[in-house]
């Protein structure tokens, strides 16, 4: 049982802090709360689904197609329905609310409600410590740790990332240092819907995949990021462990855990947030007058 | 005689004067003559929803909109109203009547509690963190099925009246009590406070106003609202289930609140009194009733890009205007203002000319 909470609990979380480095990516560029980003994760399953079942075509192909129309989509969302109402924060919210409706009316319409299963990219599995790990699930943590990696060098290391750090730190200085604020906010939010969008391809043949599978990791995913603290990358990276493993742990330890395994990550995040009302590493933002 | 005159001159001078009372009037007296003048039971059905609804979203509105604590776990009070009066009516056997009041005052308690976690948070974080309440109320109550009902929640209820016209008329009456309530509330000198909280909650201690406690107050006369409109619509659908403590329906109060515009309790009501009976009549079509779903976030999508401040504020705007001297509000058609007689806006040089000088 001990191994198996181990390897769940990676797995997890490595699929949690994809998304949550993401959301948080976004809130620190462009302060958009968005509802929409395990929508995007959704959309990209499907993209995946249909390209790899229907069209028949590989899975690298099927998935890097899958990711960059997601990410094209994003971008024109963005544009046509984010950006006309920037000034107004309850307006971009429930945009995006909108959007994520949207999109799951889109796929009920096409798909239908039914379960969709996807073959897995990798038959077989590997035996470590006794566990045995299907490929899969390694193949989940192998590209995970491959796409923070990326993400960490592409924001520490470029200058795109730099720009993407100076307007989180203060919008107004980097647009006076002569940034387009603007163009770094689409980058950041291609960025950020990209790495949503690899989780979706890569878990989808290991969940099911049906309109409504947004639903459960946006609340996971938000209860992460409040507690590692809003913006902050460090902060969703140990929150996606935590939050990960307490999952892991609830369902393999706990009797009818299944049911409570939210409830006890959420209760973790608000006993937290008593605590430390910024999170685990939050970036106390000056407070705009 | 005395007083009919009285009474019509205060109608003439304090609504008619302004087109946005006009239409408030003419709605509530519509609201109530409806059923005898057209009595189909679906069309009652669907008012009776939208009553509910709109208390809850009016109070959604209190919290957020006025005061700026933007809950996104609102469903939280609806669904402790809608299982408090369920569960006693069931199980103890008491009257809906009495156990109304019993979900309403279950609510308050837990928002006062819901309040009390986030009094030191603010902004996203609150938001945040009330989206998680509900769920982890419904985890809670999926944990223990035999005394929640489990997912499929506590059915057959008693209905507080029998006829969809008696039931029409205790949610409509209900709803213009609470609404009514709200609204004077949030004119009140208290309201002006909450204002103050959610433009600057710095700025409104150092004015000595105790924050911590306005904002517990607010949760808890929030969650009143939300919870006797839960518990009432428990009764009426006959079922408390989990669909009460949904982030759906969490979402959706959002969306009316936002659609409607904030910090004015009378557009969420009037997002809700457009919004469901519409999304409802798009339903009873075979051809679109799938759509419906993506026909709704389609036209709240399309009137948030020409409306960011909502539909009323913008519709308010285009039918009054506020006087330049006195700050009160004016019929656009007017061309003085109805209190101090200045010109209003575009006429001021044209009022100039015929005054001479000034």
């Amino acid at each position: 049982m001990l191994q198996d909470i181990l390897v769940t609990g990676l797995v997890n979380s490595g699929v949690y802090a994809l998304l949550a480095v993401g959301f948080s990516l976004i809130f620190g560029v462009a302060r958009i709360v968005n509802i929409a980003h395990t929508a995007f994760y959704m959309l990209a399953a499907y993209c995946f689904y249909a390209l790899l079942v229907k069209g028949g075509l590989g899975f690298a192909l099927a998935g890097a197609i899958a990711v960059a129309a997601v990410t094209a989509l994003s971008v024109l969302c963005y544009r046509l329905v984010i950006e006309p109402v920037r000034e107004h924060e309850a307006a971009v919210l429930i945009a995006t609310i909108a959007l994520a409706l949207i999109f799951q009316e889109l796929m009920l319409l096409f798909f239908g409600g039914s379960y969709l299963g996807i073959p897995s990219t990798l038959e077989g599995m590997v035996r470590v410590f006794g566990v045995s790990i299907p490929y899969q699930r390694l193949l989940i943590l192998v590209v995970a740790a491959l796409m923070l990696t990326a993400v960490w060098f592409l924001l520490y290391r470029t200058r795109l990332g730099l720009a993407i750090r100076a307007t989180a730190n203060d919008l107004e200085v980097a647009n006076l240092m002569g940034m387009n604020v603007h163009r770094v906010a689409m980058a950041t939010v291609a960025i950020s819907v990209a790495l949503a969008a690899v989780a979706g391809v890569v878990v989808a043949p290991v969940f099911v995949v049906d309109p409504f599978m947004w639903l459960a990791p946006l609340v996971t995913m938000l209860a992460i990021v409040v507690l590692g603290g809003l913006g902050s990358m460090k902060g969703s990276l140990i929150g996606a462990l935590i939050i990960g493993y307490v999952e892991a742990i609830t369902v393999f330890a706990v009797p009818a855990g299944a049911y409570l395994k939210g409830a006890v990550a959420l209760l973790i995040m608000v006993v937290v947030l008593l605590v430390r009302p910024e999170g685990l590493f939050g970036v106390a933002f000056e407070e705009e007058r | 005689m005395y007083l009919l005159r009285r009474a019509w001159a205060e109608l003439a001078n304090e609504v008619f004067v302004l087109p946005s009372r006009t239409l408030v009037l003419a709605w509530a007296l519509a609201l109530l003559a409806l059923p005898l003048v057209y009595d189909d039971a679906y069309a009652l059905r669907i008012l009776t929803m939208t009553c509910l609804f709109a208390i809850f979203a009016a109070s959604w509105d209190l919290l957020a909109g006025y005061t700026g604590q933007v809950n996104f776990g609102h469903a939280l009070f609806f669904g402790a109203g809608a299982y408090t009066s369920g569960l006693m009516s069931q199980k103890l056997g008491v009257s809906p009547w009495l156990t109304i009041w019993a979900g309403a005052a279950v609510a308050t308690l837990i928002g006062f509690l819901a309040g009390y976690l986030c009094l030191r948070l603010r902004g996203s974080y609150l938001s945040l963190a009330t989206l998680a309440f509900p769920l982890i109320a419904l985890g809670l109550l999926f944990a223990v099925p035999e005394f929640s009902g489990g997912e499929l929640g506590i059915s057959g209820l008693r209905r507080l009246a029998t006829t969809p016209t008696q039931n029409y008329y205790v949610a409509a009456l209900a709803m213009l009590a609470v609404v009514f309530g709200l609204w004077l509330l949030a004119d009140s000198k208290f309201g002006i406070v909450l204002h103050a909280i959610r433009d600057d909650e710095v700025a409104a201690r150092a004015s000595g106003i105790n924050t911590p406690r306005y904002k517990l107050v607010v949760f808890a006369l929030s969650a009143a609202a939300a919870g006797f409109a839960g518990a009432l619509f428990a009764h009426y659908i006959r079922v408390a289930g989990p669909s009460t403590l949904e982030v759906a329906l969490s979402f959706q109060v959002v969306i009316w609140g936002i659609f409607g515009g904030v910090a004015t309790i009378y557009g969420p009501v009037a997002a809700v009194f457009i919004l469901y009976p519409l999304t409802e009549w798009l339903g009873s079509f075979k051809a679109v009733g799938e759509l419906r779903l993506l026909i709704f976030a389609v036209i709240v999508l399309l009137v948030l890009l020409f409306m960011p401040r909502g539909l009323t504020p913008w519709v308010r705007d285009k039918i009054e205007a506020q006087c330049p001297r006195c700050k009160q509000r004016n019929a656009t058609w007017r061309k003085m203002c109805r209190l101090c007689g200045a010109a209003l806006k575009a006429e001021v040089a044209r009022a100039q000319r015929l005054v001479g000088h000034q």
